[in-house]
């Protein structure tokens, strides 16, 4: 008679649910309702929380293990980068200026979803839930200590990088990824998931932590590209969560899909604008470039998008509202942005330039249709104005879209010629919209977006300058006083890459480190 | 399959890993396992793309190694994917229309 093979170990699914299951319970001193006051007021029914289930099926102490390993590795090539002295070896200097949006727009968002994760962890009834939310709540941290830890070590030697946390709260341009978090984060709990587990996690973080990461690699910045990568594993658990997520809001009650559609029009559209940085990041920001904005919207928006919406089709759920104007933006919104920020160089804490001749070949080579015909000829003549000594610097403040907080700088669908205008009013007051979609997130939920903090509206307030400011006192500088409360080192943080310090500066040290003066033919 | 279903694009899953020397094991097994499978090399990364439906064995990356794996060190050297996602202690697939 054979002996019966005892099974000594569960296998993952068993494990999993012998390590997920049991750890919620039905309150008796209080009723659930007040215990859980949030996960129902949307009008999202769920009506059996067990059939959630986390694809990855990590229960903790394998988290513990794996996230262990992932830190070890990341903080052993940080730190050989710092003794190394890896800023040395970056391509250029210009590259830096790409880690300045990374640490003042980026970082502060990986701390928002930090603290969205661990609020709707413990607001949500179900047990599976919540131990996904605090698992990814806690990623998030990790996510804003390793990249202030990566890009700490640049801190030292560039400027622009020592002041992030004010600047978010303060600065005009940043008042975009603040708003967008501040927005998901004032939402209801399953409304939060669609925005950042769905939208902004599976439809377009690929975007931010792929092709920009690659080209870190490619400008030899291995700390960037290794933290790059690190948190885009974890988004890799993120982006299944979201589809999970979605899917299970879908599968519960047929009332969720209208509820569910409408959130994803509203936060692929509020994703996409956001990532209208990522887009100038990628085109001009990388010396060395991998592939174009263009391409990589192909890549990960409308094929890998596309694939996720035809199987999302048998719930009764469309492409999101905005697709199309979205995939039509491809051709432009790098540049647009980009002439945005060299245009009020002035008033932001990070250098921007023309592109050199070669990058410029590059720029139309990848927009065929749209680069010499609409974007090269302004840029040309930012560069011929600069050498002859008037370098441009818009002074005015644009009128903001009221629901994306970014300048009116985008063009009409079918026309990138004209900028797109939209209007709404709401007792009696008109608010501005950039384009169709950011219009219809405002008209159905007014009463949000009027309290909108709008930079430009809140200067002419009178409400970004220092305690004690006279702003009626002879040769009043509104500007100079905009940027002092802002906390922006004049002359050392801002204006052109041209004659800046951290151009001076690196030069000097490229110059002095012996392999790269035998390379440049340099002094000795 | 039917007319209609024909002139739809084939929706593709995708993996991406750091390219490094323990993801080389993998992604020699997932192209040994997956007939349709293209693998892409940009700095630093290696994405896989394959139609439909994309799996990757333990006994494969074992055979490649002969060492013993657990699929969930995947995760370490993972950088993105696309697809529903189903793992079992031998197999790790992604797919569409679960």
């Amino acid at each position: 008679m054979d002996t019966p093979v005892i099974k000594k170990k569960l296998g993952l699914k068993e494990r999993y649910t012998a390590m997920t299951r049991g750890l919620a319970w039905d309150t008796t001193y209080q009723p659930m309702d007040k215990v859980f006051p949030y996960d129902k007021y949307e009008g999202i029914k769920i009506h059996d929380w067990d059939k959630w289930e986390d694809p990855f099926r990590l229960t903790m102490d394998a988290y513990w293990k794996y996230q262990g390993e992932k830190e070890k590795k990341l903080y052993a090539v940080i730190e050989a980068f710092a003794q190394n002295n890896g800023q040395l070896g970056v391509t250029d200097a210009r590259y830096i200026n790409a880690l300045k949006l990374f640490i003042q727009g980026v970082t502060p968002l990986e701390y928002g979803a930090h603290r969205g994760f661990a609020h709707v962890g413990r607001h949500f009834t179900g047990a599976g839930a919540r131990v996904a939310a605090q698992m990814q709540s806690i990623d998030e941290l990790r996510h804003f200590q390793t990249e202030t830890h990566a890009i700490s070590h640049y801190n030292k030697y560039f400027n622009g990088m020592h002041n992030a946390t004010q600047w978010y709260d303060r600065v005009w341009f940043l008042s975009v990824p603040k708003s967008f978090f501040e927005d998901a984060m004032t939402a209801g709990p399953f409304e939060f998931l669609t925005a950042v587990s769905f939208s902004f996690e599976y439809v377009l973080t690929n975007l931010l932590f792929v092709p920009f990461m690659s080209g870190a690699a490619h400008n030899g910045d291995l700390s960037t590209v290794t933290f790059g990568f690190s948190a885009q594993s974890d988004e890799s658990r993120h982006m299944t969560l979201g589809i999970e997520c979605i899917k299970f809001m879908l599968e519960q009650d047929p009332g969720n899909v209208p509820i569910v559609q409408k959130w994803i029009d509203k936060w692929f559209w509020r994703g996409y604008r956001l990532l209208t940085l990522v887009g100038m990041m990628q085109d001009y920001m990388l010396p060395k470039r991998v592939m174009s904005w263009k391409e990589a919207w192909e890549m990960y928006a409308e094929e890998n998008g596309g694939a996720l919406f035809r199987d999302l089709a048998r719930y009764g759920i469309r492409e999101p509202a905005g697709w199309k104007e979205a995939c039509e933006g491809k051709d432009h919104i790098s540049h647009q942005a980009w002439n945005t920020f060299y245009n009020y160089a002035a008033a932001a804490p990070f250098h921007t330039w023309v592109p050199e001749d070669e990058e410029l070949k590059w720029l139309s080579e990848k927009y065929p249709t749209s680069f010499d015909q609409l974007y090269r000829p302004r840029l040309e003549h930012f560069r011929r104005e600069q050498q002859a000594g008037k370098r441009f610097y818009n002074t005015t403040l644009p009128m903001l879209c009221t629901t994306c907080q970014i300048p009116m700088v985008f063009t009409e669908p079918g026309d990138p010629t004209k900028i797109c205008y939209r209007e709404s009013t709401y007792l009696g007051d008109r608010y501005h919209f950039c384009s169709d979609g950011c219009k219809h997130v405002f008209d159905d939920e007014p009463e949000k977006y009027v309290q909108s903090w709008l930079p430009v509206h809140q200067i002419y307030q009178g409400h970004c300058f220092k305690e004690g400011t006279d702003p009626t006192a002879e040769g009043f500088e509104p500007l100079a006083a905009v940027l002092d409360w802002y906390g922006i080192n004049v002359g050392r943080d801002n204006f052109d890459f041209e004659g800046s310090e951290d151009q001076k500066n690196f030069a000097a040290w490229r110059g002095d480190s012996p392999s790269n003066a035998a390379k440049e033919g340099g002094a000795t | 399959m039917t007319a209609q279903n024909s002139t739809q694009p084939r929706s593709k899953v995708f993996i991406a890993f750091q390219d490094n020397e323990e993801s080389r094991p993998v992604i020699e097994a997932v192209l040994a396992d997956n007939a349709e499978a293209t693998a892409a090399y940009t700095p630093g990364l290696v994405k896989i793309d394959c139609p439909e439906r994309l799996v990757i064995r333990r006994e494969r990356i074992e055979e490649n190694t002969g060492q013993p794996y657990n699929l969930q060190q995947l995760q370490i050297n993972l950088v993105t994917l696309s697809g529903h996602v189903d793992e079992d202690d031998d197999e790790f697939s992604l797919s569409w229309g679960r």
